[in-house]
């Protein structure tokens, strides 16, 4: 079963949220939506300065086996995206709560990480994907 | 639950990720399906390949069969052991399923069907064969695996039947040794060199775990395709199916057109376009733009659509996208895809992209 870190929210369609405490959150996906997608090997990310809506399609992360679209987890303005993947998608795989983050966002409105799931709500939401 | 091989326990104790394939539950990977593509590429990888489906066919009849049910001509076979590529195509010029033919005997052949269009190829072979006097069994008590990779001969040699060994270090490329319970042939589906082995059923778990003994890797369905696509190879259902012609399918090589008397199935409708240039080509293409080249997507030039992508996807020895394409006879050197509504620039090439663990293509 993979890590499901306590200190992150997370969604449904497998994001993961790390609220920075400045008004800002950084997302990526979690260590379970790496394994299901197999070798990353391209990441699409959302230009810096662009505005994304909580829900919305926003990256896109490729697997040798698939693409699969990456759902902005809140609403605001993204303010930097993990460059490095350009090079290195494979750290998705390799570090996905750490150096596989994907893009950072400042939130419209900061209540909005309470409609997010906890660990427990996402670790359920795992195995209900199991079976 | 779908059908699972003989092998399937051994895939789950070595970790694999199985999904369902053609009706199998088949190992996806066993962890990383790159790595696993570069074993075979570098050193040696095995595939369960037990879901394809072995066919005898046995009688005095079976050559003149074969040579009216395959697009390739099984006269062309004279030494025993050696194998054929060949399309089996129904009336209408369409692909109804890709295979190899092994000539063993004047009264019998071998062929290896593909795991998804096995039903369907046993009802049209054996409603062609009735009242031939041409035995068809399937063989069902066999499994199948393909060991290949540049160090894939020497690594499976030692752990092959002792009657049979000596047979299998002498065969020349898409020749196959018959023993009397296995079957080892020098072909495959990685444009690697390596095996492919038929045997017993009881046999197949204990020469499977002494081959990951001997440090041959297992790989996935993944690898699989990864490796067949740079290796130019068609995939049926993908880049040929009943309703593509051979000739629109990079496979006009496999069809024999002389001696011009022989009848095969499929020939008057396809003969009329043979050499025509109005054909559609099967061609490889190499992104030089960011992305991921994937089935269906459209290729351009300028505003004018030009094809399709049968086969796409990473080429982990390039380090590049790479796909094959249906396209236009028109198309030039460079096109562009059009992937989730951005259009991507190509290249236009001739597969194979890698033979032999090297790269064939000018990135």
């Amino acid at each position: 079963m993979s890590n499901v870190p306590s200190e992150l929210k997370y969604t449904n369609s497998h994001e993961w949220v790390r609220d920075e405490g400045d008004g800002t959150v950084t997302v990526g996906i979690t260590e379970h939506a790496q394994e299901l997608l197999g070798d990353l090997v391209f990441v699409e990310l959302p230009e810096t300065g662009s505005e994304v809506a909580a829900g919305s399609e926003c990256a896109v992360v490729e697997s040798v086996k698939a693409a699969s679209d990456v759902y902005s987890p809140v609403t605001g303005e993204v303010v930097a995206v993990n460059e490095a993947l350009a090079d290195a998608p494979e750290k998705v795989n390799e570090d996905a709560f750490g150096e596989g983050w994907l893009f950072r966002v400042k939130l419209a409105d900061p209540a909005q990480l309470d409609g997010l799931l906890d660990a427990g709500a996402y670790q359920a939401v795992m195995e209900a994907d199991e079976h | 639950m779908g059908n699972r091989t003989v092998l399937y326990p051994v895939h789950q104790e070595m970790g694999a990720r199985i999904v369902p394939f053609s009706g199998w539950d088949m190992p996806l990977h066993y962890g990383s399906q790159l790595e696993e593509h570069h074993a075979v590429r570098r050193d040696a990888g095995m595939f369960d390949v037990s879901h394809m489906t072995v066919v005898d066919l046995e009688g005095p009849e079976a050559g003149p069969f074969l040579r009216h049910l395959l697009a390739n001509d099984v006269a062309r076979l004279q030494q025993p052991g050696k194998a054929l590529y060949s399309c089996m195509l129904n009336p209408e010029g369409g692909v109804v399923d890709d295979l190899i033919v092994y000539f063993l005997t004047d009264d019998w052949y071998r062929m290896v069907v593909n795991a998804a269009t096995t039903e369907k190829d046993l009802a049209w072979i054996g409603g062609l064969a009735e009242g031939r006097g041409v035995k068809v069994t399937p063989r069902r008590d066999l499994a199948m695996i393909a060991v290949q990779g540049p160090n894939a001969r020497d690594k499976t040699l030692p752990l092959v039947p002792d009657s049979l060994r000596e047979s299998a270090a002498a065969l020349k490329p898409f020749t196959a040794a018959p023993g009397q319970r296995w079957f080892i042939a020098r072909t495959g589906y990685t444009g690697e060199d390596g095996f492919e082995i038929m045997l017993p059923l009881d046999q197949a778990e204990g020469f499977w775990k002494a081959l990951a003994e001997a440090g041959v890797a297992p790989c996935g369905l993944g690898a699989r395709d990864t490796l067949r696509l740079e290796a130019g190879m068609n995939l049926y259902g993908s880049d040929m199916d009943e309703s593509t012609s051979p000739l629109e399918s990079g496979l006009g090589w496999t069809i024999a057109w002389e001696p011009a008397e022989r009848d095969f199935i499929g020939r008057s409708a396809i003969e009329p376009h043979r050499g025509d240039p109005a054909n559609r080509r099967l061609v490889g293409l190499v992104l030089t733009g960011r992305g991921v080249l994937r089935d269906h997507q459209k290729l351009y030039q300028g505003e004018q659509e030009l094809g399709e992508i049968t086969s796409g996807g990473f080429s982990p020895t390039l380090e590049r996208s790479i796909a094959l394409a249906r396209v236009d006879p028109g198309i030039g050197a460079e096109c562009e895809v059009e992937i989730r509504g951005k259009r991507v620039p190509a290249k236009v090439v001739k597969p194979p992209f890698v033979r032999h663990g090297k790269a064939l293509i000018n990135l």
